[in-house]
């Protein structure tokens, strides 16, 4: 066996993730841990100042309710996902996001963030939900939070070491195993409770780019399942595995619409100048209630656009030129007011791409676009998996306390197995959480997971020969390239192993082709589903094939697994729901309509680790009485 | 190729065991070649283009060029990143300019206080986190 030394690290709260919802998590349990004695360990695969999906920074707070200017109230919030989810949301989740995700934003103001105000002082709203807000520097200014509040309670932050395997006591989870990606070290992270808050799965499905520009994924490619494949790993129920979402962005460089549509008012048209949303209105009927009512729920508008492409209507487009022209004319008596007004948006247009898609700037400098000159394609990303916006992808978790729910059985967000706990993309059917709502998302965990600990907190026992079994396990890709390279002159073409990339492409066929991917024009069907699950059997086998170089490609061989077991945790979950009930998200063709008498219902699976099986179960809607 | 690094600026971050750009990627790309000292970007088909180690690089060393599967060559978007705010130059492959200056952040850096100096609290079993119910500005959190 490749020869790593094992750091063993103890600790009572283990966080495992580096992003909005870990830092949420670490700056609300650390002030607790601190008045109760207890230690706080982050463990991050990348740089706390630059990890996640905000890295690169974000140009809007796409959650804040503004509860005490009576602008919204949390049952608002409730209804408006409830309608975007096509009814099915996790509310007494969401309730809970929303109550605490105010003061969440408020925080973020005084650590540094730039929140745009009006002459009054009011925030400014991009949309009824939305705030606007300088943030190249958003997860830097987060992290900081983070970091000062662990160093005040005397925890640790490890960078740079990759999380793999939960340990597991029967249905308790007491600790991980990874390996750092900068020295040739194992690490054993014992603790009393858990969190995970490692993303969402971005590369499961083959995107639209192949070449150099693979990479250029809306959701981060290093999102790679880490959050879904440790939950499933230790025995978790999941919901929503087939709640997978897919936004329509700026084509290729998929830069944000939201400054087009909501700043300026724009149209999206297709190519033949019909505008898909009035022209296909009378398709809405079809997915009634959630057709009828507005907002009309992202899948529902985006699916629109794709019965115009599938009918050779395309290229989609933004019709920017038109918008501004409109603002023109409001202006037409006023040309200093019109130039005034144009520069403004021109800049916000421009800081809505440079903050968090700078490739989508580059591209339209490269392409010489001027927006009120010419339109700008659109089109619908590759399938992503994550919590937040309209996908639903997680873990089921407890619900809060306070509330009289079905959905109880332990602490607020934690896994229906003990001691671990969820957040963020990493638990499920609580949408549209985004950037700040996985923040107080993260603080309700950090709180409940300390009082988990002061309450029931143990000692971890840890079964030595399982950790050694599992150490094994994650260096065998070392071992098997080391053994065997010398067999062909050719050492990346071996018939004894699989390297990381040609794993991930085989995965990528399969659910491009077989599961609803951009090839299939996102429709599936109960015959393609089990072809795709005869295919994933032989892809299983061949994941204990596969070989790493080096650290870096163990790093890609261990994300690659965890997107499969995302993939196959959805592909199983789209075959149990027989109906379709997110067109534009994907169509199950042979069962086209939604059923609301048999499928008004959570499709949750469970994979049991003792042995093997997955159970798929349906789980009741819960309303909030009155609302 | 997105991030690449220019062979004659780059210093390797005068020769310690990682460079700013290695320690910043938050995809693991950048790797320092420690016989010429240079770093260089691994794996472009995996890069995000996010720019984290254009921005952080203290030699200014790096840059992108736009992924070739869709963008045409002769256009860039170079960051000038402060501690208050960023410059940005988008270039247009006609040669023509725009620049832009954004504000980053309203705090001296390092400075954040997790608590924001709201008032705190020790009830574990109440429904209010550490800072609430006066950093939501409400009197209590709302319940159902």
């Amino acid at each position: 066996m490749a020869n790593f030394e094992t750091v063993e690290v103890s600790t009572d709260l283990l966080i495992l993730g580096g992003g909005f919802s870990a830092c949420g998590v670490a700056t609300e349990a650390a002030y607790w841990a601190k008045k109760n004695g207890l230690k706080v360990t982050l463990v991050d695969k990348a740089a706390l100042d630059r990890s996640g999906a905000v890295a690169m920074g974000l140009s809007a707070i796409n959650q804040y309710i503004g509860i005490k200017d009576g602008e919204n109230t949390c049952e608002d919030y409730v209804r408006y996902v409830r309608q975007d989810l096509m009814g099915i949301s996790r509310e007494d989740l969401v309730y809970n996001i929303a109550r605490h995700v105010d003061s969440t934003v408020h925080l973020f103001e005084k650590w540094g963030l730039k929140i745009w105000t009006d002459e009054e002082g009011k925030y400014v709203h991009e949309g009824r939900w939305q705030l606007m807000i300088n943030g190249e520097s958003y997860k830097i200014i987060i992290a900081e939070a983070a970091k000062n509040a662990i160093a005040d309670a005397g925890g640790e932050i490890f960078e740079r070491v990759f999380i793999v395997e939960p340990l597991l006591d029967g249905n308790k989870c007491v600790g991980a195993v990874g390996f750092s990606t900068r020295e040739e070290k194992i690490y054993v992270f014992k603790a009393k409770a858990t969190v995970a808050t490692m993303g969402g799965a971005v590369h499961v499905f083959r995107p639209r780019s192949v070449g150099e520009g693979f990479g250029r994924s809306w959701y981060p490619p290093f999102n790679t399942g880490s959050s879904a494949y440790f939950t499933i790993k230790a025995g978790a129920e999941m919901t929503c595995q087939e709640v997978r979402f897919i936004p329509v962005r700026f084509k290729d460089a998929y830069g944000p619409v939201g400054a087009w549509f909501l700043l300026f008012k724009s149209r999206a048209i297709s190519a033949e100048g019909g505008e898909y949303m009035v022209v296909r209105k009378e398709e809405l009927n079809n997915w009634a209630p959630y057709g009828l009512a507005k907002p009309i729920p992202a899948n529902l508008r985006n699916y629109l656009g794709m019965l115009d492409v599938d009918a050779g209507l395309g290229p989609l487009y933004m019709e920017t030129a038109e918008a501004i022209n409109k603002i023109a004319d409001e202006y037409k008596d006023d040309p200093k007011g019109y130039k005034k007004k144009m520069k403004e948006l021109e800049s916000e247009a421009w800081e809505d791409f440079l903050d968090m898609t700078i490739s989508q700037a580059h591209l339209w400098a490269a392409l010489n676009v001027k927006p009120e000159e010419k339109h700008s394609e659109i089109a619908a990303c590759e399938p992503y998996f994550i919590g937040s916006h309209s996908g639903a992808s997680g873990a089921w978790v407890s619900g809060p306390e306070d509330m009289d729910t079905p959905y109880k059985w332990g602490y607020v967000n934690m896994c229906t197995v003990d001691g671990l706990f969820a957040a963020g993309d990493a638990s499920g059917a609580s949408s549209h959480k985004f950037s700040s709502g996985s923040h107080a998302e993260g603080r309700i965990v950090g709180k409940a997971a300390i009082k988990y600990i002061v309450e029931k907190g143990e000692e971890p026992t840890l079964d030595a020969a399982k950790v050694d079994e599992i150490k094994a396990k994650i260096l065998a890709p070392l071992d098997r390239h080391q053994e065997f390279c010398n067999e062909t002159t050719d050492p990346d073409i071996n018939p004894n192993y699989l390297l990381w990339r040609q794993f991930m492409d085989r995965l990528q066929k399969i659910m491009d082709e077989y599961a609803g991917g951009v090839t299939a024009a996102f429709k599936t069907s109960k015959a393609n589903l089990e072809r795709a699950m005869e295919l994933f059997v032989y892809l299983k086998e061949d994941s204990e094939k596969l070989a790493a170089t080096d650290i870096y490609s163990l790093e890609r061989v261990w994300e690659n697994i965890h997107r499969m077991w995302q993939g196959e945790a959805h592909v199983r979950t789209m075959l149990f729901r027989e109906e379709t009930r997110w067109p534009g998200y994907y169509f199950r063709a042979d069962t086209p309509k939604m059923d609301e008498e048999n499928w008004h219902c959570f499709a949750n699976c469970r994979y049991d680790p003792a042995t093997g099986e997955w159970e798929m179960s349906k789980k009741d809607v819960w309303n909030i009485p009155g609302v | 190729m997105p991030s690449f690094v220019i062979a004659e600026k780059c210093d390797g971050c005068k020769g310690q065991d990682k460079t700013a750009c290695m320690y910043i990627c938050p995809n693991d790309l950048m790797f320092l070649d420690m016989e010429k000292m240079k770093a260089y970007n691994r794996d472009p088909s995996m890069c995000w283009e996010c720019q984290c180690c254009v921005k952080i690089c203290p030699q200014q060393a790096m840059d992108v060029r736009g992924y070739s599967d869709f963008i045409p060559l002769g256009a860039s978007c170079v960051p000038l990143r402060g501690s208050e705010d960023i410059m940005w130059t988008v270039k247009f492959r006609d040669g023509s300019l725009k620049r832009f200056k954004f504000p980053i952040r309203t705090t001296e850096e390092g400075s954040a206080d997790p608590l924001g100096g709201f008032a705190t609290h020790d009830d574990l079993n109440s429904q209010a986190l550490a800072t609430e119910p006066e950093s939501l500005g409400l009197d209590a959190v709302p319940t159902v």
